[in-house]
């Protein structure tokens, strides 16, 4: 008996020539941050997708809360509890933020087949989504067309999407990235508590974050997993340091 | 902004009174030609509605609506021929000459034959969609022009129009309110599923389908039910269209007439509520006053949709009323 949420088995992806993910085997637990880090290009954002249903893997299983994922579209693994937000945000430019995030309350209530009643004054989708705006920090820039947001409000944007979904597990592609040091710091708290909500896999390429939040690390490189442990164990293997952290540890 | 409505709103405001008033004082003009001119606009309309259901709210350029028009019509043309006759239609079924039947059939078999078009084209987007759209109804068109029983080639009259409950609908004027009631109630319907979940999720799908499936939503699905319900839409557009002029042909679904619906929508202003009027009042008065001194008033239509394509992508409504928001 395991408590790990999710698990990938030796999962194989390959684009052409290039193996973009090579063999990755990790699980993310129950009540943990699984940070997920490594250089440009290492396959960190093609593992999300596979996880997440856009890419389908060219072997091995994810299995999640125990049941397998193959054969499961987005749709359906985001139905399921898999929620997550996108290294290159993907939001629906012309909406506002509330309007996406209401999206996200609309899908969580399973109730896109309803033709008649208008959206606009519907409290039960308005105010559980401003309530996500707040919980952010956007709660200002709610009626903003999310094309007209900054890159870092759009990071925000799509946590506060994620949130609105209630997922049982967090994929999270740098969520940091544009954020600023102020904002990065508000993030690193909030996620700091989310954990609690729902365990959290993060890319991310900040890191002091990574070292704040991290209950566990998995350095990927050329689509491998070179190592796994806690801040101290990564912190300290040589062949981390020599692969990817250079002198930022 | 003045006293609160959008100029959206006032210009919708204005082209309704155009549509309802025009014809009205046509008549007590003594000119009821000018009101099945009204008529041909708000049936176009009706059909660029449907239309505007997947193109505008969900961004599926179906290059075939045509064919749902055309399906529509024949309905109309096939029922009340054989009413005449006083046979029955296909297997002992009743003919009728009865609108709201006959609207009711093409309605129905239109959604039938959207659900496997649309299941199919749906599994492709972009030009591969337009393609495939256009294949289906090139199908449907062919069909028509190979089926001699219904007229072929030459199509199909109908030698009365057909009738609906406490109308004259053989006078123009009251044959165009009941177009303008369907219309209206087609306006109701299109501004009711853009303001709903479904209609947030369809837009959704157009801007970003990735992100609908982020949120768990399978864009296929709406889609597909998008797709349908516009197709219905344009097939009693043309039941109405078979009644207006007394004569249906394969014509109704051709290829330049699913073009025709796309400019109507593009003109007006694509995903707008009076988009498609607009599109059809400019595209019909074009015909009318510019098709009785030249042959080539299509080329004049072209510049304009050029005019509107380069320097107003909302349409005419988009100029008149700036770019649409959503809150
Ligand atoms: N759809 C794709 N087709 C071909 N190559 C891809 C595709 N997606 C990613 N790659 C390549 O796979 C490698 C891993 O990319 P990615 O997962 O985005 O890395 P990371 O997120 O770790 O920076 C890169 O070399 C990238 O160019
Ligand atoms: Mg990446």
């Amino acid at each position: 008996m395991t408590d790990a949420i999710l698990e990938l088995t030796d999962i194989r992806k390959s684009f052409g020539a290039l193996k973009a993910t090579d063999g990755v085997s990790l699980d993310l637990r129950v009540g943990e941050i699984h940070a997920l880090i490594g250089p440009n290009g290492a396959g960190k954002s093609t593992l999300i997708h596979q996880i997440s249903g856009s890419l389908k893997p060219d072997s091995g299983s994810i299995r999640f809360q125990g049941q397998d994922m193959a054969g499961l579209d987005m749709a359906a693994r985001a139905r399921r509890g898999l929620g997550r937000s996108f290294q290159i945000s993907s939001l629906a430019p012309e909406f506002s933020a509330l309007r996406n995030v209401m999206l996200a309350v609309q899908a969580r209530q399973g109730s896109s087949f309803r033709f008649f009643r208008p959206v606009a004054g519907d409290r039960s989708l308005t105010e559980p989504a401003m309530a996500m705006l707040e919980r952010v920090g956007l709660q200002d820039r709610a009626r903003v067309p999310a094309a007209e947001l900054s890159h870092g409000e759009r990071r925000q944007l799509e946590v506060a999407i994620a949130l609105a979904l209630g997922p049982k597990a967090f994929l999270l592609d740098e969520p940091m990235a544009g954020l600023g040091p102020d904002g990065s710091k508000r993030l690193t708290g909030f996620l700091d508590a989310l954990r609690s909500e729902a365990p959290i896999l993060l890319v991310e390429h900040d890191m002091d974050a990574v070292f704040a939040l991290a209950d566990r690390i998995s350095v990927l490189v050329y689509g491998s997993i070179i190592a796994t442990g806690t801040v101290d164990e990564i912190r300290a293997n040589p062949e981390v340091r020599r692969a990817y952290l250079g002198d930022a540890a | 902004m003045m006293a609160g409505l959008s100029r959206e709103k006032t210009a919708n405001i204005v082209l309704a009174l155009l549509l309802l008033g025009v014809p009205l004082a046509a008549v007590a003009a003594g000119e009821p030609f000018y009101v099945t001119l009204a008529t041909r606009i708000v049936i176009l309309a009706l059909a660029a509605i449907g239309l505007n259901i997947a193109l505008g709210l969900g961004g599926l350029v179906s290059f075939g609506h045509a064919a749902f028009f055309g399906l529509g019509g024949y309905v109309a043309g096939i029922l009340a021929t054989h009413a005449f006759n006083g046979e029955t239609v296909l297997f002992g079924l009743p003919s009728t000459t009865s609108m709201p039947v006959i609207w009711l059939v093409a309605v129905v078999l239109c959604g039938l034959v959207a659900l496997p078009i649309g299941a199919i084209s749906l599994r492709t987007s972009g030009v591969y969609f337009i393609m495939i759209t256009l294949a289906f109804a090139q199908m449907i068109y062919y069909f028509a022009v190979s089926w001699p029983d219904y007229g072929g080639e030459d199509g199909l009259s109908l030698y009365v129009r057909n009738t609906f409950p406490g109308v004259n609908t053989a006078q123009p004027l009251p044959y165009f309110l009941v177009c303008l009631g369907v219309l209206a109630a087609a306006v109701c319907l299109f501004w009711l599923l853009r303001g709903s979940r479904f209609g947030a999720a369809l837009e959704a799908a157009r801007q970003n389908t990735t992100r609908l499936s982020a949120v768990g939503i399978a864009p296929f699905n709406i889609k597909l039910v998008a797709f349908v319900i516009s197709a219905m839409v344009t097939g009693l557009a043309g039941a109405l269209f078979a009644d207006l002029n007394r004569f249906v042909s394969p014509s109704m679904a051709s290829w330049q007439m699913s073009g025709e619906l796309i400019v109507l929508i593009i003109l007006g202003g694509k995903g707008r509520l009076f988009g498609p009027i607009a599109g059809a009042i400019v595209y019909v008065l074009f015909e009318f006053a510019l098709g009785g001194i030249t042959e080539r008033w299509q080329f004049f239509l072209g510049l304009m949709l050029l005019g509107v394509v380069l320097f107003a992508r909302g349409g005419l409504l988009g100029l008149v009323a700036g770019r649409a928001r959503h809150d």
